[in-house]
């Protein structure tokens, strides 16, 4: 058979490139090869690199045995009715025929990330639907620093520091970044943490506890191409230059495999490929697509007339003379600024990238402003706001820095004082808040992991090749929209490759895209059933509503009319503008024209060392002295001691680190992991375990580095943060030579009367588990996880009489005496905790501090796991309570969802309870991947809501969004603050 | 008319009266089976009508985003989807609809159904619409909708066959050759069955031998081509997404295009599995005797049930058995304890396990994206098989409303071309 054809072609169509090796027949040098991208053109561009190689070789008339491949290529090859070999099998057949030492290959492709492990049983691992592409996140991460891909990889050879960066997911590595950036981190730091992202994703994600072995062969576009990358792997996997390869031809591997792989197929006559590919484009549509934005031309122009109408007063810098006030929005990806005048008419306005570099931005545009003002425009007064707020605010000595959501508050009431909700979509970051009385009432943030708002329109727009306003507007009239689904970019990216392989133009893409974001907004974050939920008079704002197609989405969405200023991508720095202005300063401290010509500003990155929670701080520092230390979660790097006042949080994790393990212990040392449910239970197992005589050792406290010892070991790379700490926790323990670890299987908690069941959720559970089956370094050790509740103290000692007498030998006298004990332990902390919880509560009244409850699980005081949030809360002067002290205040209410866990049981007491103390307020923690979490927090909501209270919750993962944190904690004090004077 | 009634709580109830006029709509999952099953009640409890949806448009799974938290697993969205989508429609009377949906009682969030779909009918403006849930536990009982030990009973008996008709049916489809006669055999049966129960025929143990030794002879005339030996690959699971081909996109439909056998595992193990876990429970953590007893009842009648399906096809020999219970019980230890209940629990890992012990190396696990209980009975398992069994060739696929069929796809064919290379190399 295969000598019947004349040439062998492997063609690797992947989500963003098109790859064609051209082979002979008779032996395995390569006679030619392309690599290009297909900005989503998929079957032009192959048929194109086709044409190109039958211009160098010739292919014409030629028979050809081929084989297609790629994650685009599955569909090319199922409509054009070509053969296709699934790329894993393409890539390790060249590895097999070209490397034959090889023990495992890494593949990063635009989206995929892949490892075939070669000795022993060849296995593949690739990318879950969770983890973010690789090359495609380079890219966008290049396009957030403002840098060719070219130049991301230059600047990352020049690092000094790595900060750590989510690794799970590109949006989370994303928000980890912006704030860094803002923050005024080296670009060279960023670019090399960027890499190191990827290569503990790829690590940590895929080997899932199988070695890699010596000799590792690297391959794909990014590592082919990336020598900073490739470093990063190198080092990471500690690899001489023998031992990591990096092949020739590495970025078309899978096309070469697939190539080699032709042998027994029957050859084509190589138009018949062309013509199939080319003729495979007119397959019907079969996406789900949704009605047209804009039936016509007249209805887009009656919508743009009417959204023009809400203007401010023009004017003009180059003629006015008076009174000026400066606002200016940093946000995460752009910087704006807007001058006004005494009639709040606009002088001057600026919106653009902040180039990774807000400060740069700013000095050049007051410098603008001073030069077209010509000292006739006195600036009178001068506030910031956004994410870069401190950093601008330092720089500049500008007079006023407010929350982002009170800033858009001001601006939406001047176009519309009867607003009740507000909807800003930004770059990052999407912000809604209701209105009530003129006050923020409840705020819904996204979370870190549906941010992909405005700038991931902006990135797929150029990924297309387009500029965003023309990709935009690309989509205002096409019939039939594709229907990307509402989800994060992710998932987003792997929707728009399949409307692409089905055939959607770039054109019905552009608009599905603008229809998710509006869908994401009013489904994923404001969690809305229909218009009324949101108000009668919507104000949206941010710069992603500047788009049409954006914009007239969320009209359609919503089946009513919504306000968008003119000016709806500046109105944060407007409304900071109009602030400003309203507090009548005699003058702006803004530093002057002179000011600006000496103006200097260096930043530098240090770890803060002062406490466990080694915050990643910079330091910013200015001339004439002036610095800003950012970055930080508490008062310490900046010279001044913590904040006193009492936080609940803080005294039951020292309290539980006080537990002291048992000297000359006659049964010797048990090793217990502190995480998860052991934040609630270590007072009864070192109670039982010490009366029965032995050294309770408990793993030490959680940080990164507890994570990143048992991350080898994790199956499930979407279970909750706490989870994934415990196989740190286990093995440290086997490090420190501990030979007995407890850690009990609980389906059961306490039952404390608050709800209809009282289970644990599945995944603390059953942990133990799936420790047992993953944690290979076990078998050093005796890991004991029986099956034990607490909820039946009888049953309880009987069987633990039972278990420690089999285990250990224990007598049963002696077991059921440790176990009173534990009970009474257990009564004895949670009675301490409740009075602690009482005292500060005391305290909070006496001195005239508000009370902040601190409402999540037991495991979120670890610091590792609550950031230090508690920390934060408290420097803003609140004195922080946990839900455990209040919630036996109440007894079970009526619930609307079945109450049937007992951590739960306790967010829904505590929040019935604060909405009986008018100096309370509540904020709601929740693990990211906490499924049990997608029950409550509606539940803890409602509750909250029809208390008259504010809902506040708090989304934590492996890296916190501190800039997300302050804002909802600043606006719930503004919102208090605002009801407080308001007089209700 | 019925009138709205509701309870102290405030509850809205299921009257005897809607019984009479309304229509039961219930979501779809495990057609052959389910479909037994509605009839069943219908006439064993008088219902007006019952029906099975199967509405499965995008507008089910917009309805479902809307209505439910999007961080819920998918097949909350699914089903409430559904529901919630069927009643909006127009397709039948909103005050003449009643809903059904499954609730399981135990410690994973599948037991919240029943009340989000309360929240979602509430937020849809549709609360004067009654919800029933069905369950093993007597949660939420209705007046107006009972399950009577006789229906019971007759329930089990129609599950046996609904597991017999998919398992042999399953092993005749790949090979049929004219295509449609496996189905048609199928629904010839379940119609002659659902007869057969209205008669007062077909229940208790001699009638279901005989008549499952009819059923297999009937399908052994089914004419079959089977010289060329298709890959086996099973379906295990967290149960909506792995017996709702809506739920999982239709993935048996893709193997057997894939030219797969495929082979999922029935539900009469999980009902068995539910109950045992209860009986685990009084030995686990106390309790009592009493209910220990019921629930040894409970298991030793579906358990001889069991045994005699397995006894028909033995004897015959012409299709696969399943295994028994017990062998589940065995296999799964060193995994995981009985204790792991919540969700599939052990059993998704003794059905892997199982799979691979009768020569189904290559299996599929679906589960919801975020499925709290499969983090550690799915993935947290799979390296410890493969450990042990180093030809398992297993792929764990997540659903979700956003992931797309190319990349679950991808990944199955990743598996395919494995389960061929090891096939190749043996």
């Amino acid at each position: 058979m295969a000598d019947s054809a004349d040439y062998r072609i492997g063609i690797d169509i992947g989500s963003t490139t098109v790859k064609v090796i051209v082979l002979p027949a008779d032996n395995d040098t390569i006679l030619y090869r392309s690599y290009g991208r297909h900005f989503s053109k998929v079957r032009e561009k192959t048929v194109e690199a086709l044409g190109d190689a039958a211009a160098a070789l010739p292919l014409a008339g030629k028979k050809i045995q081929l084989l297609i491949t790629g994650s685009a290529g599955l569909g090319v090859a199922k409509s054009a009715n070509l053969p296709f070999i699934q790329e894993v099998f393409a890539t390790a057949k060249a590895v097999e025929t070209y490397i034959p030492e090889t023990d495992s290959v890494i593949e990063l492709g635009g989206e995929d990330a892949k490892i075939i492990f070669f000795k022993g049983s060849l296995e593949e691992r690739m990318n879950g639907s969770c983890a973010g592409g690789t090359g495609a996140f380079i890219d966008q991460m290049a396009t957030l620093l403002n840098v060719p891909v070219e130049e991301l990889d230059r600047l990352s050879l020049g690092y000094e520091k790595i900060y750590p960066i989510a690794s799970r997911c590109g949006v989370f590595a994303k928000t980890d970044i912006q704030p860094i950036l803002n923050q005024g981190g080296r670009k060279e730091d960023v670019a090399a943490s960027i890499y190191q992202a990827v290569v503990d994703q790829t690590i940590a994600g895929l080997t899932q506890g199988r070695a890699l072995g010596k000799t590792i062969v690297f391959l794909g576009g990014p590592l082919h191409y990336y020598q900073g990358l490739r470093k990063r792997f190198a080092e990471t996997l500690n690899l001489d230059e023998n031992h990591a390869i990096f092949p020739e031809n590495a970025d078309c591997f899978a096309a070469l495999g697939a190539a080699l792989s032709t042998e027994g197929y029957a050859p084509f006559i190589f138009e018949d490929i062309c013509t199939g590919i080319r003729n495979s484009v007119s397959d019907a549509v079969t996406t789900d697509t949704m009605q047209p934005l804009f039936a016509d031309k007249a209805e887009y122009e009656a919508f743009c007339a009417r959204h023009n109408a809400n203007a401010p007063p023009s004017s003009d810098i180059s003629v006015y003379e008076g009174d000026a006030w400066l606002g200016i929005d940093a946000g995460s990806t752009t910087t704006k600024l807007v001058l006004i005048d005494e009639n709040d008419g606009i002088l001057y306005t600026y919106y653009g990238s902040n180039r990774g570099n807000p400060v740069q931005i700013v000095l050049e545009e007051l410098k603008k402003i001073y030069e077209a003002g010509e000292g006739r425009v006195r600036i009178k007064g001068a506030a910031v706001t956004g994410y870069g707020e401190n950093l601008i605010k330092n720089a500049f000595n500008l007079d006023a820095g407010l929350v982002e959501t009170v800033a858009h508050l001001k601006a939406a009431q001047h176009f519309n004082p009867d607003v009740d909700f507000i909807i800003d979509i930004g770059g990052q970051d999407m912000k809604c808040f209701k209105i009530r009385n003129g006050a923020v009432d409840s705020i819904f943030l996204n979370e870190a992991c549906s941010s992909g708002c405005g700038s991931f329109i902006e990135t797929f727009a150029r990924a297309l090749g387009y500029e965003i306003e023309e990709f935009s507007k690309l989509g205002l009239f096409v019939k039939h929209p594709v229907n990307l689904g509402s989800r994060c970019t992710v998932f987003m990216n792997s929707s728009v490759k399949q409307a692409q392989r089905d055939g959607a133009s770039v054109a019905d893409i552009s608009a599905g895209l603008s229809i998710s974001i509006v869908k994401n907004a009013v489904y994923k974050v404001i969690r809305a059933a229909s218009a009324d939920d949101l108000g009668k008079h919507i104000v949206v704002q941010g710069g992603t509503f500047k788009n049409d197609a954006v914009l007239r989405a969320f009209e359609q969405e919503l089946k009513r009319d919504v306000t968008r200023p003119v000016i709806a991508g500046i109105s944060g720095a407007y409304g900071a503008a109009l602030y400003v202005k309203s507090l009548n300063l005699p003058a702006s401290s803004i530093l002057t024209k002179e000011g600006l010509s000496a103006f200097f500003h260096k930043a530098k990155p240090i770890t803060c060392k002062l406490c466990t929670n080694h915050c990643s701080l910079t330091v910013n520092t200015f001339d004439g002295g002036r610095r800003f230390v950012s970055g930080n979660r508490c008062s310490r790097p900046l010279g001044k001691e913590k904040s006193q006042l009492p936080n609940l949080a803080r005294w039951k994790y020292e309290k539980l680190l006080s537990y002291k393990p048992l000297e000359n212990a006659p049964r010797g040392k048990i090793g217990i992991p502190f995480g998860l449910n052991t934040y609630e239970n270590l007072p009864f197992w070192h109670a039982l375990f010490t009366t029965l005589g032995f050294e309770v050792v408990l793993s030490p406290e959680s940080s990164r580095a507890t994570y990143r010892l048992g991350q080898h070991t994790i199956p499930s790379d979407t279970v909750c943060y706490p989870a994934k700490l415990i196989h740190g926790h286990i093995i440290s323990l086997i490090q420190a030579g501990v030979s007995e670890i407890f850690y009990p299987c609980m389906p059961y908690n306490f039952d404390e009367h608050l709800g209809d069941k009282n289970f644990n959720c599945p995944v603390v559970a059953y942990y133990p588990e799936l420790i047992a089956a993953n944690v290979r370094e076990l078998s050093k050790v005796h890991f004991r996880y029986p099956y034990f509740g607490l909820h039946r103290p009888k049953d309880f000692a009987k069987r633990a009489a039972k278990y420690f007498g089999e285990t250990y030998g224990i007598p049963a006298k002696e077991v059921r005496s440790a176990v009173t004990a534990a009970y009474e332990a257990y009564e004895a902390y949670k009675a301490e905790l409740r009075a602690k919880g009482e005292e500060y509560i005391r305290y909070a009244r006496e001195h005239g501090c508000k009370i902040l409850i601190m409402a999540g699980r037991p495991y979120h005081i670890d610091p590792e796991i609550g950031h230090g949030i508690d920390e934060l809360a408290v420097s803003y002067g609140f004195v922080l309570i946990t839900e455990d002290a209040i919630s036996p205040n109440m007894t079970k209410g009526k619930r609307t969802i079945l109450n049937q866990w007992t951590y739960h049981s306790r967010l829904y007491a505590a929040a019935e309870y604060v909405c009986t103390q008018p100096d309370m307020q509540l904020m709601q923690l929740v693990s990211f991947g906490c499924g049990t979490d997608a029950v409550t927090t509606d539940e803890v909501r409602e509750i909250l809501e029809s208390g008259g209270k504010i809902y506040t919750q708090i989304k934590i993962d492996e890296i916190s969004n501190l800039g997300a944190i302050t804002i909802r904690l600043r606006s719930l004090m503004a919102a208090v603050e605002a009801r407080e004077t308001g007089g209700f | 008319m019925a009138e709205l009634v509701y309870d102290k709580t405030g509850r809205l109830l299921f009257t005897k009266e809607m019984a009479k006029e309304y229509t039961i709509l219930a979501p779809e999952i495990l057609p052959v089976t389910a479909n037994m099953l509605i009839k069943l009640m219908m006439f064993e409890g008088g219902y007006h009508s019952i029906e099975l949806l199967t509405n499965q448009d995008r507008k089910v799974v917009e309805t479902g985003l809307k209505y439910v938290h999007n961080d819920m697993c998918y097949p909350a969205i699914l089903s409430i989807g559904q529901l919630v989508e069927a009643v909006e429609s127009g397709r039948y009377d909103r005050h003449k609809v009643a809903l059904m949906i499954t609730q399981s009682g135990g410690g994973c969030r599948a037991s919240n159904y029943l009340y989000l779909l309360r929240k979602a009918l509430k937020r849809a403006g549709l609360e004067y619409v009654p919800v029933i849930s069905l369950n093993l536990s007597s949660l939420d009982r209705q007046p107006g909708f009972k399950v009577t030990p006789k229906l019971a009973i007759k329930a089990v008996f129609a599950m046996m066959y609904g597991d017999l008709l998919v398992n042999i049916g399953n092993q005749c489809r790949p090979y049929e050759v004219h295509k449609g006669d496996t189905d048609a055999m199928i629904n010839r049966w379940t119609d002659k069955i659902i007869d057969l129960f209205s008669k007062g025929k077909a229940v208790w143990f001699k009638p279901m031998r005989k008549l499952m030794e009819e059923i297999v002879e009937d399908f052994k005339t089914i004419e079959c081509n089977r010289s060329v030996e298709k890959p086996k690959v099973g379906v295990v699971g967290e149960i909506y997404v792995k017996y709702s081909p809506f739920g999982n996109n239709n993935l048996e439909a893709f193997l057997s295009k894939e030219g797969a056998e495929v082979v999922v595992p029935g539900v009469t193990d999980f009902l068995l599995f539910k109950g045992n876990n209860r009986y685990v429970d009084v030995d686990l953590y106390g309790g009592s005797r009493i209910k220990k007893a019921a629930m040894w009842c409970y298991q030793w009648f579906i358990c001889k049930c069991q045994d005699i399906m397995i006894e028909v096809l033995e004897s015959d020999g012409t299709f696969r058995a399943p295994c028994h219970f017990a062998d589940l019980q065995e296999v799964v230890k060193g995994y995981l304890g009985c204790g792991n209940k919540m969700g599939e629990g052990w059993l998704l890992t003794a059905e892997m396990l199982e799979l691979i012990h009768s020569g189904t190396n290559n299996i599929v696990c679906t589960q919801p994206f975020g499925c709290l209980p499969n983090h550690v009975a799915g993935k947290g398992m799979m390296r410890k098989i493969k450990d042990d069994y180093p030809n398992s060739n297993i792929v764990a696929i997540d659903y979700d409303p956003g992931a797309t069929k190319i990349n679950q796809e991808n990944r199955i064919k990743l598996m395919l071309a494995n389960a061929a290379r090891m096939k190749k190399e043996a």
